[in-house]
């Protein structure tokens, strides 16, 4: 952003009220930077049921409890971090409830006569609604009634965590894709390419996990490195042109996508990558030795996936708040003039973040073919994680932990959209637009305050915006 | 957009021998002669014969495979050898649009030789047209992002814009039986798209970037979404849009090649070109454009001026989402009922055909033709058994995009403005 506020454009304090703040706390984010939201958000359930009592027991401390109490509900509706994310979400799911209602023939025919029979409309779109978003959250947290069977003991304990299991298992592979994305935005390139990425990653672990005969672990070892690697390569691209060039790695990484896609599509259907027993485009299965273990037996797909997962999210908050490269991609993202002032190489920072932001994506392209989600090559392997990686990252205020946890609820809506599609038949694309919503609506934190009323925060720093043109 | 950025690495090719011309040239001469030798050497006697219809009949362009290859080759060549030589600057743009158009000559020389005997001819009707239908999104797509970026707001949402005007077209086309409606439908589909956009980059500015590709996101899981819920079940009712038919022009559709290819289309091809022509004019020739375009380089001097900068951004996205939207009808209306992320990447394209044409109508046009030329021939190609792998021929519009924009073809640069949000101050 720094480069576009040219003198004339604004005065400096005027330039973004919920703007300058972030820039500062780009830099501060491992300190004071992540403290204020954890603050708010850890003690949000504990205060408010335990507060009250602890105050009223010991007398000393009355006053202070109070005190606390009124100031967290003081905060509680001001536009904080956490408040302004759930409200996205409240804000998604009722607009998710709307489109339920209205692409139901049946139940809009109801609202027809709403002036005559309320109650008619108002239960047909309570039922419909209430089943499509309770079968959600039976596919993505628990389902009552395998829990009451396994007390019963009339079932076993896996379908209690096959909810999870499914949960984690699609969390895995936007866990690093978000990375992918938020560490690049943080050296101020946006990265489309996640998806690309991701591609050239899971072709080439799809190919170290069938080609080479590797003993078991040494195998799982190589075909992960592999998927770093393809993405890495991908990544640099991008990074390469846009510090040698100035081209803007928003197009470059969108063209790349594609001809990654293309690429994709034609190393399927090659002799020794193609399975010679299938007609149409699928290639071998990766070799066991080279899959991810299952973490909790055969029966439940969470795999090793979502471990690396929480390893890597670890890694990349380290390598932001606590290395020197981290300090020196951060200074690049916030002012790349300032930095190269102070003698950082731009350039070289730039390659280098596309580079490590790739082998991520790359490596979230390996969890899809050496996890549980397919064992093989085919032109939809990796789904949409490349995509869904920017979305998690913009919810997750690019911050390391903040996408596992987006990475978390995206992961959720996904496994809860497969049995709301299923059971309620409503169809998976309403995740998609709840996704896109929860997002748009976190962009757009002004917007939220002013719906709900709420107070400005004591520090705005809520945008995720980069403003920067071509 | 290129050399900007990153200042300290910048290139700076203009002083000394190596201009950025002579690179060029170097490269094209490189290239024409490898064209020569390895086209030459791969064709066949057979002759490739270039038809002037839509089948092998009728009169036609026919030169001896191995002879054209070569011959085009080293066309190619030649220009590069001119360029390398130095000629004047105003020598530059013929002279790489004859290298461009001779390693193609020579590429489809071989191709067209080495097809199967009987099939050693290629249609010129049947690709001009094809080229212009591939073109048709691209070109709409592309106008939208000019209208938008030369305003100041960058539109990343061009996808979203042609999904949800597609969309909206079939639907409500379908609904009220009349294309006229649907168009107009499609249109405001668009417009939906482009008001989000506007609002949230205008009025909570949000980053541009990221909320264009939130909205394409949004678009492609609310059409989605609405398309399994509605058009998927009940077809007949909701996904059966009514089609503009071709509109022959009386006189010009009897012009040879051209006419059967350019005026024999439907409404879109025509509203297409006029939209090329007028919004070009609009752009630099009215009092809109000019304060359309100082908006997008320094929005500070336009309001000084007394242009009102916000007022005009708003009008502007939303007459883009317009256009993008009646683009996106150009698939459901006249071609195909609607199907699930029917646009595929179309908006992306027309995008890069919009930095490609540097923010110009007519840039953009010739670059969509060019994306649109690069997909038939691999159509054609994979339709006479090419040894080229189809899935590589389908990189090459984002490959020619990737050079663009790495500064290889000639330097483009943005709207000064473009991305940034104005603040009134």
């Amino acid at each position: 952003m720094t480069d576009v506020n040219e003198p004339g454009t604004a005065s400096p304090e005027k330039i973004p009220a919920g703007r300058r703040p972030e820039t500062e706390a780009v830099g501060v984010v491992g300190e004071a930077g992540s403290e204020r939201p954890v603050a708010g958000s850890g003690d949000t359930p504990a205060d408010s049921g335990g507060t009250p009592p602890d105050g009223g027991g010991l007398t000393d401390r009355h006053g202070g409890g109070r005190q606390l109490l009124r100031a967290f509900v003081h905060n509680l509706w001001a536009a904080n971090t956490v408040t302004v994310t759930v409200l996205a979400i409240v804000l998604a799911t009722l607009i998710g409830a709307v489109l339920i209602v209205v692409s139901d023939p049946d139940v809009l025919a109801t609202w027809g006569y709403f002036t005559a029979q309320p109650s008619d409309a108002l239960n047909a779109s309570w039922t419909v609604v209430s089943e499509a978003y309770a079968n959600l959250f039976k596919g993505a947290v628990v389902d009552p009634a395998a829990v009451q069977a396994w007390a019963n003991g009339t079932g076993g304990w896996q379908p209690v965590f096959a909810p999870i299991s499914e949960t984690l298992t699609y969390t895995a592979p936007l866990v690093f894709t978000g990375l992918a994305v938020s560490l690049a935005f943080r050296g101020g390139l946006f990265n489309i390419g996640a998806q690309g990425q991701a591609t050239i990653g899971v072709i080439l672990a799809a190919l170290a996990g069938f080609l080479l005969p590797l003993p078991p672990v040494v195998h799982l070892i190589v075909a992960v490195l592999a998927g770093a690697l393809g993405g890495a390569i991908w990544g640099f691209v991008p990074g390469f042109l846009k510090a040698r060039t100035g081209a803007h790695e928003v197009i470059t990484t969108i063209m790349l996508n594609y001809v990654a896609i293309s690429f994709l599509a034609w190393i399927i259907v090659q002799d020794g990558v193609h399975d010679p027993d299938r007609t149409d485009a699928i290639s071998r299965p990766v070799d066991g030795s080279a899959q991810l273990p299952r973490l909790l037996g055969s029966d439940l797909r969470v795999h090793l996936g979502i471990v690396l997962a929480v390893a890597a999210t670890w890694a990349v908050g380290w390598l932001l708040n606590r290395s020197t490269f981290g300090f020196e991609l951060r200074a690049v993202g916030a002012n790349p003039d300032a930095a190269r002032t102070a003698g950082i190489s731009v350039g070289r920072t730039y390659a280098l973040v596309m580079v490590i932001a790739g082998a991520l994506s790359g490596l979230g392209g390996a969890n899809m073919v050496l996890g549980s989600t397919a064992t093989a090559l085919t032109p939809l392997v990796i789904a949409q994680i490349g995509f869904d990686g920017i979305l998690v990252a913009l919810l997750g205020r690019v911050k390391p932990w903040g996408v596992a946890l987006a990475a978390l609820l995206f992961g959720a809506l996904q496994a809860g959209g497969n049995r709301m599609q299923s059971y309620a038949s409503i169809s998976l694309e309403l995740v998609t637009v709840l996704q896109a919503l929860i997002v748009i609506f976190i962009a757009a934190p002004a917007l939220v305050k002013a719906i709900f009323g709420l107070r400005a925060a004591r520090a705005a720093r809520l945008s995720t915006s980069m403003a920067k043109g071509w | 957009m290129s050399t900007m950025a990153v200042e300290d690495v910048a290139v700076a090719v203009r002083t000394g021998f190596w201009t950025r011309d002579r690179k060029i040239g170097a490269g094209a001469l490189l290239l024409g002669l490898l064209a020569a030798g390895l086209f030459g050497s791969l064709a066949t006697g057979a002759d490739a014969r270039f038809t002037l219809s839509e089948d092998a009949g009728g009169a036609a362009l026919a030169v001896e495979g191995t002879f054209g290859a070569i011959l085009f080759g080293l066309v190619a060549a030649a220009a590069g050898a001119a360029l390398l030589a130095g000629l004047p600057k105003r020598w530059f743009v013929p002279l790489l649009g004859v290298a461009i158009v001779g390693v193609v000559l020579s590429f489809l020389c071989w191709q067209v030789s080495a097809a199967p005997t009987g099939q050693n001819f290629m249609p010129l009707v049947n690709i001009v047209r094809g080229t212009f239908i591939l073109a048709l999104p691209l070109i709409f797509g592309a106008l939208a992002g000019v209208l938008c970026e030369r305003s100041g707001v960058v539109n990343v949402a061009i996808e979203g814009q042609l999904l949800m005007g597609a969309f909206a077209g079939a639907l409500v086309g379908t609904i009220a039986a009349s294309a006229w409606v649907g168009l107009i439908a499609a249109a405001l589909g668009g417009a939906l798209i482009s008001l989000l956009l506007a609002v949230f980059t205008i009025r909570y500015l949000v980053d541009q970037v990221v909320m264009g590709i939130v909205l394409n996101l949004f678009a492609v899981g609310l059409t989605g979404f609405l398309y399994e819920r509605l058009m998927q079940p009940e077809a007949t009712k909701y996904n059966q849009p009514p089609r503009f038919e071709a509109w022959p022009i009386p006189v010009l559709s009897d012009i040879p090649v051209l006419g059967p290819a350019l005026f024999r289309g439907n409404i879109f091809l025509y509203l297409a070109l006029i939209l090329v022509v007028v919004i070009h004019v609009a752009l630099f020739r009215t009092r809109w454009g000019l304060r359309t375009r100082s908006v997008g380089e320094h929005p500070t001097a336009a309001d000084t001026l007394g242009v009102k900068v916000l007022a005009l951004r708003y009008r502007n996205v939303l007459l883009a989402g317009m256009v993008a939207g009646v683009g996106g009808a150009s698939y459901t209306l006249a071609l195909y009922t609607f199907s699930k992320n029917m646009i595929g990447g179309k908006g992306f394209i027309a995008l890069a055909a919009l930095i490609f044409g540097r923010w110009s109508p007519t840039g953009a046009l010739l670059a969509a033709l060019f994306f649109g030329f690069a997909d038939q021939l691999g159509t054609y190609l994979s339709a006479i058994d090419s040894s080229i792998p189809s899935e590589f021929l389908a990189m090459l519009p984002y490959l020619a995009t990737l050079l663009a924009v790495a500064g290889l073809v000639g330097k483009v640069r943005a709207p000064a403005a473009d991305g940034k949000p104005y603040i009134k101050g």
